[in-house]
């Protein structure tokens, strides 16, 4: 009994020390934070560049969270956030919110790497994720059924997806439906017979990390970064970051830090293309 | 006869195997893949390229300051509550009976509830109705309410039968209530109560679903309570499903966590045996 | 004075401690119900039960049809159930009537670790083994089936120890009597344990299936989340629970407050399942 109460006694002293310890460090740096969330597509990214940021001020924190462009727009709306990551140009009703501009994107088809389809077209992409064609054999490729990866509603590559192909959200017969550009590239490396469909910086970003997947050319036009930099890849979007009301100082330095000719390499780094071209 | 005898058993060994093998199966698949990256760097460093690569000590200690946060909510009121319980059992007031046994219910209910469904809730109240955002406050007080009813569950019965031996000496001697429960009865019970708050830590570590959407997903060591952090299991979620080239760190985190529920679990479990043994007390709830 | 202070004082704080566990309850009932009440006013229960559509923020009209994913939690729960109750069964039953002391032992030891294993390293498990696996089986993978091989997994080992508690609660002298008649042991088993253990049995495969219907990571992690009524066990569907997980982050205005009530219906739904179940068992324990 006296050994469990020592026990009890010491476990009390331990909690109470720590918890004391970790309020005591509370107020200390909370206000120079900076939230941003929303877009998967944006937030390795963003993760980078802050990295970048803390380095020139390292009394500044910069946290990331994904969870998709409509996370973006609320969080940044209801002060969750400080800054929302929305990959697509702001809409008519979101004109409350003021956005900057960092960097431009597409949108690619991506198949496991052994798949030997090489290509694919517009009609092709339709008649796929309307479950017209259930088997890869109907797009040249081996006998064996088509597992199609579709993003979940809420998603901004979803909705240029849809509106890009002329489809509406009742017409798509998909087998998986996927959150982050991560979770598609994942799927897809894992499944032979898979086809997605993800942000083209994100999926270079990985096939030279070497996962084993493909990027194939839209309707002939290779999708490459370069090919977007050229303004020749048809399916392609803005990324953004959105602020309501005027951005304070910390977070004013760092949307300058993001705009300027410095962020530049990182930007090329993560497959992206600078605004500033 | 014998020989369908002999049979059934087969068939049951058969049925024994099939639930052990999955098991075998998942522990072997996490251990050969996983075990060679956890070393001491992997428990000290920092995640790097989205948890790929580098270890995990920023989650574990978002995940200890997770866990503290619960413990200092559900110590307090689940001993209360459970005492409350012990001591209203013994009167005969009609009032106090119907108390205890919508309490009672209460902790049934809670029991039940889907994990999912505390995340909501934790979300609604903690992180938005009083504005502590995605952090690992909300997230351990998400996580008390979730693990009360294990706690206070498993506290009553230590209690429950450390009163019942006590009652008749401590009545002899004329102690007062409050004398009797905290200087008697609470000690003799504490190895059922540390048990209790160890089954209580299992749980916690082993929950995802109720933090996805209340301490968040940041993955870089916390500096104040109000920082997002992700735990161990929601490190492991992460990784498996949107980090390609993940799965091996996946597996080393599963290792930790893994090995540390074993510790807990095993180590509540065998306190609690003995004491159930020492003291006579009703066998462990199911 | 001072005394009498103290006990009134520590009679009062038990209370609110015990009062505490009450409001949690009806905290979480009133702040489900708070923030779903825009989608049964605005949407109308019959439109979320009933419809079939799930297009919460894309392009108008928006839908919000829960049947999908009532029909698939419970699919997924009962199929795991099913699955679950004779495996864990015939555990109990091997480690109780069959195996020596020792490998009796070393079995429900084993259940009890493995009970404790967080769902989200078995959901991992069956992402890189069951669903590839599923996969050449039938494509897609991700599926109805994957979801209730690993929620089945899942369950056994807490079953396999309530059913093993249920057949030693068995009166011992029903067992000798079986015994001094020349019963063998699986006759003894049919005629006499199972019938004295069945209700403990029932509450038990209930109880699993509340969890299993309640599970979010697992299911999360293997049914691919399509939306749609499960055609075969090889389709991909989505559940209650993981619709919650998947949208809940970025959610706003009717759309989050059909995610509460979605998790409204899951609550309701278990808590009718399960409470009778609990309570049967515990008035089961004190009789």
């Amino acid at each position: 009994m006296i050994v469990f109460r020592w026990g009890v006694s010491l476990l009390m002293l331990v909690t109470g020390v720590a918890g004391v310890a970790m309020f005591c460090a509370g107020p200390r740096e909370s206000g120079q934070r900076i939230v941003l969330t929303g877009s998967s597509t944006l937030a390795p990214l963003m993760v980078e560049l802050g990295r970048a940021f803390e380095v020139q001020h390292p009394q500044i924190r910069v946290d990331v969270q994904t969870g998709g462009s409509s996370r973006g727009i609320t969080d940044a709306r209801r002060g969750v956030a400080d800054l929302g990551m929305v990959s697509r140009s702001l809409k008519s009703e979101e004109s409350d919110l003021q956005p900057f501009l960092v960097a431009r994107d597409g949108i690619c088809f991506i198949v496991h790497g052994d798949n030997p389809v090489r290509q694919i077209s517009t009609e092709q992409v339709r008649a796929i994720y309307t479950g017209e064609v259930r088997n890869w054999q109907d797009v040249g490729g081996p006998a064996s059924p088509l597992v199609v990866v579709h993003k979940a509603a809420g998603r901004s590559t979803q909705e240029l997806f849809l509106q890009y192909f002329q489809l509406s959200p009742g017409d798509v017969r998909a087998d998986v439906i996927i959150g982050d550009n991560e979770q598609g590239i994942k799927t897809v490396a894992g499944n032979r017979a898979a086809i997605g469909y993800v942000s083209i910086g994100t999926a270079a970003y990985h096939i030279s990390h070497g996962a084993p997947i493909r990027a194939l050319p839209l309707d002939g036009i290779p999708a490459t970064v370069e090919a977007v930099s050229a303004g020749r890849y048809p399916l392609v979007r803005e990324l953004n970051l959105v602020c309501r009301g005027q951005p304070s100082e910390p977070v004013a330095q760092f949307l300058r830090f993001v705009q300027s000719s410095a962020s530049g390499p990182i930007i090329e780094e993560q497959y992206f293309v600078p605004a500033t071209d | 006869m014998q020989r369908v005898d002999r049979w059934v058993g087969r068939m049951l060994l058969l049925g024994t195997l099939l639930a052990v093998a999955p098991f075998a199966w998942m522990l072997a698949d996490v251990l050969v893949l996983g075990l060679p990256r956890v070393d001491w760097s992997f428990l000290t460093s920092a995640p790097s390229q989205a948890g790929r690569a580098g270890g995990i000590a920023p989650i574990l200690v978002s995940t200890m300051a997770i866990v503290l946060v619960a413990w200092f909510s559900v110590v307090p009121m689940g001993l209360g509550a459970a005492l409350a319980l012990v001591n209203w059992h013994h009167t005969n007031n009609r009032i106090w009976r119907w108390s205890s046994r919508g309490v009672e219910q209460s902790l049934d209910l809670l029991a039940a509830t889907p994990s999912v469904v505390f995340g909501l809730f934790g979300n609604a109240l903690f992180c938005l109705y009083l504005g502590m955002g995605f952090s690992i406050l909300s997230g351990g007080l998400t996580l008390a309410c979730m693990v009360l009813p294990l706690f206070v569950r498993t506290a009553q019965i230590g209690l429950r039968a450390a009163a019942e031996q006590l009652r008749a000496p401590a009545a002899a001697t004329g102690l007062s209530r409050s004398t009797f429960y905290l200087r008697l009865v609470v000690p003799a019970a504490s190895p059922a109560i540390l048990a209790a708050l160890a089954l209580s830590t299992g749980r916690a570590l082993a929950e995802t679903a109720a933090l996805i959407f209340t301490s968040g997903f940041v993955d870089r060591m916390p500096t104040t309570l109000f920082d997002s952090g992700r735990t161990l299991s929601v490190h492991i979620y992460d990784l498996a499903m949107n980090v390609p080239g993940g799965d091996v760190s996946a597996r080393a985190t599963a290792v930790v966590l893994v090995g540390a529920l074993l510790l807990i679990n095993g180590l509540a479990r065998l306190v609690l045996r003995m004491f159930v043994r020492f003291i006579d007390a009703d066998p462990l709830p199911a | 004075m001072y005394r009498q202070l103290i006990e009134r004082g520590f009679s009062t704080g038990l209370s609110v401690c015990a009062a505490a566990v009450g409001l949690t309850v009806l905290g979480i009932v009133v702040f489900l119900g708070i923030e779903s009440w825009p989608a049964w006013q605005r949407i109308g229960p019959t439109a979320m039960l009933g419809a079939v559509q799930w297009n919460p923020v894309g392009p108008e009209p928006q839908q919000y049809g829960l049947a999908p994913m009532l029909v698939g939690t419970l699919a997924v729960a009962v199929g795991a159930t099913l699955c679950a109750a004779p495996i864990g069964l015939a555990t109990a039953l091997y480690a109780t009537f069959y195996a020596s002391p020792r490998v009796s032992w070393l079995i429900l030891r084993c259940m009890e670790v493995f009970s404790g294993i967080p769902s989200v390293v078995i959901g991992f498990w069956g992402l890189v083994c069951v669903v590839p696996w599923v996969a050449q089986l039938h494509p897609p993978g991700p599926s109805l089936l994957a979801g209730v091989l690993v929620l089945a997994v899942m369950i056994v080992p807490l079953f396999a120890l309530v059913a093993a508690t249920a057949v030693r609660s068995v009166p011992l002298d029903l067992i000798q009597a079986a015994h001094a008649v020349g019963l063998s042991r699986w006759r003894m088993i049919c005629r006499i344990v199972l019938p004295a253990a069945r209700q403990d049995m029932i509450n038990g495969m209930v109880l699993q299936f509340g969890r299993a219907a309640g599970e979010t990571m697992a299911v999360l992690m293997v049914c691919g989340n399509v939306v749609q009524m499960p055609g075969t066990v090889f389709d991909p569907i989505r559940t209650l629970t993981s619709n919650i997980a998947l949208e809940m982050a970025y959610a706003v205005g009717l759309h989050r407050s059909a995610l509460f009530a979605g998790g409204l219906v899951l609550m309701i739904l278990v808590g009718v399942v399960v409470l009778p179940a609990r309570w049967r068992g515990a008035s089961h324990a004190t009789r």
